[in-house]
């Protein structure tokens, strides 16, 4: 399609962009269709942000609950009873309650927050507004993802509430466990309802996607060919790319999963005896491992799904804030597709315990150090930017540098676990909670962090309050690191995930202390968190108001629409684009914006 | 504990009004004093807390080593774990210098190149030849952690030595079950759907097989040889579980319906461990390392490691499983009975009982 063609069919096609367009605000628009079945890819980032908020509330104050249980398990809280009831017998978290709460916070904060949360927002609300675009391909289905999202997210609340509890299998849920209601009181109701919301989650996740990448690939504004496109932007379309791709396979591997729960097949069970029902199972033949790689197929993708859009916002914030070109433009591109590749590649890293040939594993050992190529790059990269610029450290800009120390410090980890010799030690201890939290949760959190608090005056018109902002950065950052990085020697000793109690062991009970510590400082960390959801909110309202279209001296088309852009984004004509979106620092001015037309004596340009 | 919750959270609470109230009078201040002029003195700030953030940081990475370095381990105690162990220091030599280079540069090119009024920002978009550089050496260095790697991993999972003993593990929520094929050196064939824990079959043995008949099966623990390399051949009765042997450095799931093993040769007996560690409550600990459900961090087991001789003497006392399910076919109180009659099963299970000998 040509550029003409989408401008003016995009303007036929939709009817509030032709009003908007010519700036008139006759057509109505009740609360229902502004606010709430929105087909404005803007508010439809607001709704994923907000409800992503809210899960991630949620999930953070379940890791509060277990870290209570992991720092402190002597003593009993009689308070978590009165909240919690039987899950709480006598103030203490009964073990079944904590393996509900260990699962429900990797769910919400891989999936909900992490993925729908993150992509949803920023993918949403970046693309049309970077790429020079009035709206996504198809705003109805946009619309149906968030409320597909929506439902999912509802789903799985219910299944905190019901008799038996939530799933409680881990977020893999790995068969046989997840299978039988009778291994565990979790996989009776909670775990077809976690199910049916994961199957609602993917609808979701699927629509959004296809949304994405249709938009990235045909509505670009005139000028805006693929290779001036913001870092942002390629970072959003390979990462739909990978969930469009590998989001099914999960499905499929939960249908299966099904089937065993409730149609008496045998995908996944094979040779099973309950001890709490004294009977042997019919099931025989089903092999286990097939959900593993079925999860994983998915699980690992899923890692550079939460983590590429990340990095996306961090190489814009970081280049506009360095008020300097982004070092190896075309070297970020091609580290991102590298990375998107070799992600469908290394599933089986998860696995190297498991009974896997030897001798396939090699394969995904070499695999998965190829992934610290393009990761080395992107750091050096990052690194050069910031080399002889002229920093300005707004929030965003700080939580983009304390993404890049993190994505350092989790990622040299990942060289340990990726090698399976050392694997066979480390798998599944502490030293994978400290090395994935860091490189996957933190960090994304911390890019996250970074989008919100350098758009946020697009969203709403006004600025974050800046000394809060402050405040969050450095307690969040100092704290994580002093949660997670002790944690790499308790998985040095071995010490196993997903124990609520080491008093009963010999090797691992000397970290008690650690324990106690941890669990102070992940608590302060969590409220630090809620002075950012305060600020978050107060400042819709009642922050400082922008008085510029273009606050941060930003070269990107987003900063070219009015402070309140309508549904349409642009009043008349959308801008065409000259130029790369990092012409910072060039021929001695400051910045160049996009829109700029390339002058006669401009030296080398993109 | 109920008022200290209320405390708790009225001092949250408090700390809030009280941050809440300086970023609300900052930011009026801020147009008091001109927005450059704030920009200006903020942007020092975080400046100069970033290079504090990079020293006490390094600092506290020393620190915290110094702190918890004591706490794991110690030498490992099997001929694989010492393996692991070489490829962590490889690895952690490697990787500690990359940490430090890269942090170090980040935190100090974020100070030194802050904001100044008239500083201009170095257009510098890119250069092949430093890309080239900084693509190549980590593919070198990525090359050599590979090749150590897998040097150790084919090594470790390689097939084990011909004079390996062989035990069988299980796992089940939430415990162990070891068992030793007995004199003949055969383990006798198995099928889950035999195991009946009151009459003593918690593996399902077939007694219509004779190789049954002097198989060991016990809870108590793993008794293992020092100097005499273990093949573990690992099951599981219900859920995925874990064989986690922390001090082994060795691992390897236990999945149901498809054996798996891992071999090892330990190096000290526990005694010596005792010593070695000044711990006279030592114990090696089988952990489950693989969530199985609400038992999960309670599923321990121990492993005894012993010299030749002591292990034939703990030998010479167990009682076969099969006397246990009939003790009135125990050799010491009776003449052996030929078994045949004694079982209900008849269903044959040669795929089972052929996994268990892999």
């Amino acid at each position: 399609m040509s550029n003409e063609a989408i401008l003016h069919g995009s303007e036929v096609s939709t009817h509030e962009a032709h009003h908007d367009g010519h700036g008139e605000h006759h057509h109505h628009e009740t609360f229902i269709s502004k606010y709430v079945f929105s087909m404005d890819h803007k508010m439809i980032a607001k709704q994923f942000l907000i409800t992503g908020i809210i899960w991630a509330i949620l999930g953070g104050l379940m890791s509060v609950l277990f870290r209570l249980q992991l720092g402190f398990p002597d003593t009993t809280f009689p308070w978590l009873e009165n909240i919690l009831g039987h899950w709480a017998k006598g103030g203490k978290i009964q073990p079944e309650f904590y393996y509900a709460l260990v699962t429900m916070h990797g769910t919400v904060l891989v999936f909900f927050v992490l993925t729908a949360g993150l992509s949803g927002t920023f993918a949403n609300f970046l693309i049309p507004l970077q790429i020079g675009a009035r709206d996504m391909a198809s705003p109805f289905m946009n619309m149906l993802s968030y409320w597909f999202f929506f439902i999912s997210s509802v789903v799985m609340i219910s299944s905190l509430f019901i008799q038996t509890g939530p799933a409680s299998g881990g977020w893999t849920s790995y068969p046989p466990l997840s299978a039988l209601g009778d291994a565990s009181i979790g996989s009776k109701t909670g775990m077809d309802l976690w199910l049916i919301a994961m199957a609602l989650f993917v609808v979701s996740s699927l629509l959004g996607g296809l949304n994405y990448i249709s938009t990235i690939l045909n509505m670009r504004t005139k000028g805006m060919s693929m290779t001036r496109l913001p870092l942002t932007v390629w970072a959003l379309f390979f990462t739909a790319v990978l969930g469009v791709l590998s989001f099914p396979v999960l499905l499929s591997g939960f249908i299966l999963l099904l089937f065993d729960r409730h149609a008496g097949t045998s995908f996944y069970l094979s040779d099973i005896f309950l001890a709490s029902t004294q009977k042997a199972l019919p099931n025989e033949g089903g092999s286990a491992i097939l959900y593993q790689h079925l999860f994983w197929f998915l699980g690992h993708p899923e890692v550079y799904i939460i983590l590429l859009p990340a990095m996306g916002m961090v190489s814009e914030v970081m280049s506009t804030n360095a008020r300097k070109p982004i070092f190896g433009y075309m070297a970020m591109v091609g580290s991102i597709f590298a990375i998107t590749i070799l992600a469908f590649l290394v599933w089986a890293h998860h696995m190297f315990v498991t009974g896997l040939n030897p001798f396939l594993g090699s394969f995904f050992v070499l695999l998965t150090l190829l992934i610290a190529v393009p990761s080395a790059i992107k750091v050096f990269n990052w690194l050069t930017t910031l080399w002889r610029g002229n920093i300005r450290f707004t929030p965003a800009m700080l939580f983009a540098i304390g993404f890049v120390s993190l994505f350092i410090s989790g990622g040299l980890t990942g060289i340990w676990l990726g090698n399976s010799s050392l694997d066979i030690h480390l798998h599944d201890t502490y030293f994978v909670i400290a090395h994935f939290h860091i490189v996957m949760g933190v960090a994304s959190f911390f890019g996250m962090f970074c989008g919100v608090y350098h758009w946020f005056p697009k969203m709403y018109g006004r600025y974050l309050n800046n000394t809060m902002g402050y405040i969050h950065f450095w307690i969040t950052i100092v704290g994580a690191y002093l949660i997670f990085w002790p944690m790499h020697y308790e998985g040095l000793a071995g010490m196993p995930r997903r124990y609520l109690d080491y008093s009963g062991w010999a090797s691992f009970n000397q970290f008690g202390g650690l324990n106690h510590f941890i669990s102070i400082v992940s608590i302060i960390v969590f409220a630090v968190q809620l002075l950012f959801v305060f600020n978050f909110f107060y400042s819709i309202f009642k922050g400082r108001r922008v008085k510029s279209e273009n606050p941060w001296g930003s070269n990107t088309l987003e900063w070219t629409t009015p402070i309140h852009p309508g549904h349409g984004n642009w009043v008349g004509e959308i801008p065409e684009v000259h130029r790369w979106a990092y012409d910072y620092g060039k021929d001695g001015r400051e910045f160049i914006p996009q829109t700029e037309p390339i002058s006669a004596n401009e030296s080398e340009h993109h | 504990m109920t008022m200290s919750a209320f405390f708790i959270i009225a001092v949250l609470l408090l700390g809030f009004l009280i941050v809440f109230q300086i970023a609300k009078a900052s930011e009026y201040v801020a147009v008091l004093k001109g927005e450059k002029k704030t920009f200006e003195q903020n942007n020092r700030i975080n400046g100069f807390l970033l290079l504090a953030f990079l020293i006490l940081g390094l600092i506290g990475v020393y620190w915290c080593n110094a702190l918890l370095k004591p706490k794991i381990l110690g030498e490992a105690a099997s001929d694989h774990g010492q393996k692991i162990d070489s490829m962590l220091y490889i690895t952690l030599v490697i990787t500690g210098i990359v940490f430090v280079l890269t942090q170090v540069l980040l935190f100090w090119f974020a100070f030194k190149y802050q904001y100044k009024e008239n500083r201009k920002a170095f257009y510098f978009p890119h250069n092949n030849k430093l890309e080239l550089i900084w693509t190549v050496i980590p593919a070198i260095t990525l090359t050599i952690l590979v090749g150590f790697g897998l040097y150790y991993w084919f090594k470790i999972t390689g097939d084990a030595p011909k004079d390996a003993m062989t035990v069988e593990i299980t796992g089940k929520q939430f415990a162990w079950i070891y068992r030793y094929p007995g004199k003949d050196n055969t383990f006798g064939k198995k099928y889950y759907k035999n195991i009946n824990e009151a009459q003593s079959n918690q593996l399902g043995l077939l007694w219509d097989d004779p190789a049954s008949h002097d198989d060991i099966v016990t809870t108590e623990a793993l008794y293992l040889v020092k100097g005499q390399p273990v093949k573990l051949v690992i099951n599981s009765r219900d859920v995925v579980h874990d064989v986690g042997l922390s001090h082994f450095r060795m691992k390897m799931d236990a999945v149901p319906g498809t054996p798996t093993t891992m071999w090892f040769t330990p190096l000290y007996t526990t005694e010596e461990m005792k010593q070695k560690t000044n711990n006279p409550n030592f114990e090696y600990e089988i952990s489950c390392d693989q969530m199985c459900g609400k038992g999960h961090y309670s599923m321990k087991g121990i492993i005894k490691v012993v010299s030749q001789s002591d292990f034939i003497l703990w030998r010479a006392k167990q009682k076969a499983n099969y006397v246990q399910a009939f003790p009135e076919k125990d050799p010491a109180t009776a003449a052996p009975a030929p078994a045949a009659d004694s079982t209900k099963s008849t269903k044959p299970a040669a795929d089972s009982a052929a996994t268990a000998k892999k």
